[in-house]
């Protein structure tokens, strides 16, 4: 079974995430770079998937500058076995030129399962998955929490609001994880070692110009926060009163 | 006749999600600045009834997409059904709500479009014409403000942001059927079956007021308290990812970076630190209660009220008082 995984990198979570003076851009010095935390659950999946069906091959593949390499290596050190770069000079390419630029490298390669990950925790879109799906014209469940494979079908179920919705599907697919898929595996220091050394396929592609653009960043307005009412249960009925005739929000 | 915006509203079990009012609503503001008409598109399975309400909503022309295929959401008969509605109508502009639906179903109709979304947006403005989308990006630490460089122009809208405007009086609503170019054998992922959470509780992403419990809960058995907060103020219960990692709540309730946004008039922090990536997922909430015994934990520096003080006391005493508000 061939599994590809599509992975990004992204600022690490804690980040503190500062606008450049023109205010169309994000400061990209002093960020810590990791892979996307929802693709880490995909590229999971994936080894797993490996581990119960020998024979399996792993590729991830991640469109971005050179600087992705690193996450790329941290797939590999959990368990990867191939690995594409598509790389771009752009920091930020819309999820359409993303999605054109995955579409056009899966083409060429071989496929019985595409996983991603739901969306990345830096423009958290949530595009690229479906997009890619569309375009390369194969079914796709998103959000999954669980996914089961058997004879040329998947069973995914996917995460809505007050329930889950079990699909079928046929493979090929494009299944992206949600948490609670899995619990990703922290890469043993053999794997870190071989990943090091592993070769990462470079393949250059034109990017499509942007559809949606970004023209500004804000700060979102500050909270006035710290208004403690008081302390221990005393507090309850000032904190009723303020909720009540102040906030109007009970 | 030019219909400039379609709402792409969404049903469950024959009810509108109070998101498709949202939606409509907005759709009804950015069409009286932009000129032209309102069109909302229905999809399910004998739901032809759900249309006229929709004019109370603004809505001057409803599309049916009515079909056993849609008894569940079908990923690929809904983006298929959608986009050729999408060019019927010359739609400029496209709204869906950023549910699960939403989320699955806007993307593939841009790609089938071949146009830019702009996700989960928080408003949207008409500037020279043009629509202008306001999102939050890097989990709500910036709110990047979006021009689009393709038509349609599609954005699917975050849950309970938008205003909901009713007008009086019944106007003139044109209703018609929404041809679905798909047949059941077409369809590669196809919903078996809906598993219905316990008791088919409230979604943390859609409820207008939110309790939240972290790590300070300590034990599975102790949410029954939040519960019963909850359940006088009807609210859904959540959870921080310490609380969901150990075990105590499901990953569906988790708040925060890896899991839901929510955007409630209320949410109600219960033995929660506010590390930042739980913030991402709350923090645009409208109003923001902390109970934490630590007076120094970073969720006091967002919350608009705070309480210092153990919650085991605090919440059931807060439960007591609050029921003696609602039964007025
Ligand atoms: C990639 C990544 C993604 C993440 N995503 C999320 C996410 O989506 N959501 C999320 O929540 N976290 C997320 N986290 C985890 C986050 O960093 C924190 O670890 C987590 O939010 C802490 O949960 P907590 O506040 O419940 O626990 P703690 O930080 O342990 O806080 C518990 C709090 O309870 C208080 N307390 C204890 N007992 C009582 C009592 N009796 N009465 C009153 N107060 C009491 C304590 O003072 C303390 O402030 C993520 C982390 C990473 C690295």
């Amino acid at each position: 079974m061939k599994i590809i995984v599509c992975a990004k990198q992204v600022p690490d979570t804690e980040t503190r995430i500062k606008i450049a003076p023109d205010s169309r851009h994000i400061e990209t010095t002093d960020i810590h770079w990791i892979l996307n935390p929802y693709d880490e659950y995909a590229v999971e999946e994936a080894i797993r998937i490996k581990e119960k069906n020998p024979g399996t091959a792993v590729t991830v593949v991640s469109v971005g500058p050179e600087r992705s390499t690193s996450a790329i290596r941290t797939a590999i050190a959990m368990g990867a076995d191939e690995a594409v770069l598509v790389k771009t000079e752009n920091e930020n390419p819309d999820s359409r030129a993303v999605a054109k630029a995955l579409a056009e490298t899966l083409q060429s390669m071989e496929y019985d399962l595409i996983l991603f990950g739901k969306q990345a925790v830096d423009d958290d879109n949530l595009q690229v998955g479906p997009r890619v799906a569309e375009l390369l014209n194969l079914p796709c469940v998103t959000f999954v929490a669980e996914l089961e494979l058997g004879d040329g079908k998947a069973i995914a179920k996917r995460e809505i609001e007050g329930g889950i919705e079990v699909y079928e599907t046929s493979l090929p697919a494009i299944v992206t994880a949600e948490k609670g898929l899995n619990e990703p595996r922290y890469p043993a220091l053999k794997g870190i070692m071989m990943a090091k050394r592993k070769q990462i396929d470079e393949k250059q592609v034109a990017l499509e110009a942007p559809a949606v653009e970004v023209s500004k960043y804000e700060y979102p307005p500050a909270r006035e926060g710290g208004k403690i009412v008081g302390e221990g249960a005393d507090a309850v009925p000032e904190l009723v009163r303020l909720l009540h005739d102040e906030a109007k929000v009970v | 006749m030019a219909y400039s915006v379609l709402a792409v509203t969404e049903q469950r079990n024959g009810s509108f999600r109070k998101v498709s009012y949202e939606i409509l609503s907005e759709a009804r503001r950015l069409a009286d600045e932009l000129g032209g008409d309102v069109a909302a598109a229905i999809l399910g399975n004998e739901i032809a009834h759900l249309a006229e309400p929709l004019a109370a909503y603004g809505a001057d022309a409803v599309f049916v997409a009515d079909d056993p295929i849609f008894t569940n959401y079908s990923p690929e008969g809904s983006s298929k059904t959608i986009t050729e509605l999408v060019k019927k109508l010359e739609a400029k502009v496209v709204l869906f709500g950023a549910t699960a639906m939403g989320k699955d179903l806007a993307p593939r109709v841009a790609a089938r479009l071949d146009v830019g979304l702009a996700t989960d947006c928080v408003a949207l403005r008409v500037e020279n014409g043009e629509i202008i989308a306001r999102r939050p990006m890097y989990a709500g630490k910036v709110i990047a403000e979006m021009k689009f460089n393709t038509s349609p122009v599609l954005a699917s809208l975050r849950p309970n942001v938008f205003a909901v405007t009713e007008k009086d009086g019944a106007s003139n609503i044109q209703i018609e059927k929404a041809e679905v170019p798909v047949a059941q054998n077409d369809l590669k992922a196809v919903v078996k079956e809906i598993i219905a959470r316990s008791g088919g509780k409230l979604d943390v992403s859609e409820a207008t007021i939110v309790v939240s419990g972290g790590r300070g809960m300590k034990a599975p058995e102790n949410f029954k308290i939040l519960e019963e907060l909850a359940e006088v103020l009807g609210a859904a219960v959540g959870a921080s990812r310490a609380a969901v990692d150990a075990g105590w709540r499901p990953h569906s309730d988790q708040v925060g970076q890896t899991g839901k946004t929510v955007s409630p008039n209320l949410y109600i922090a219960c033995g929660i630190s506010g590390a930042i990536q739980h913030l991402a997922g709350m923090s645009s909430s409208k109003c923001i209660v902390a109970v934490n015994k630590d007076p120094d934990a970073p969720i006091f520096q967002k919350a608009d009220y705070g309480i210092v003080g153990d919650l085991f006391e605090v919440v059931p005493k807060l439960t007591e008082e609050l029921k003696k508000i609602v039964e007025k």
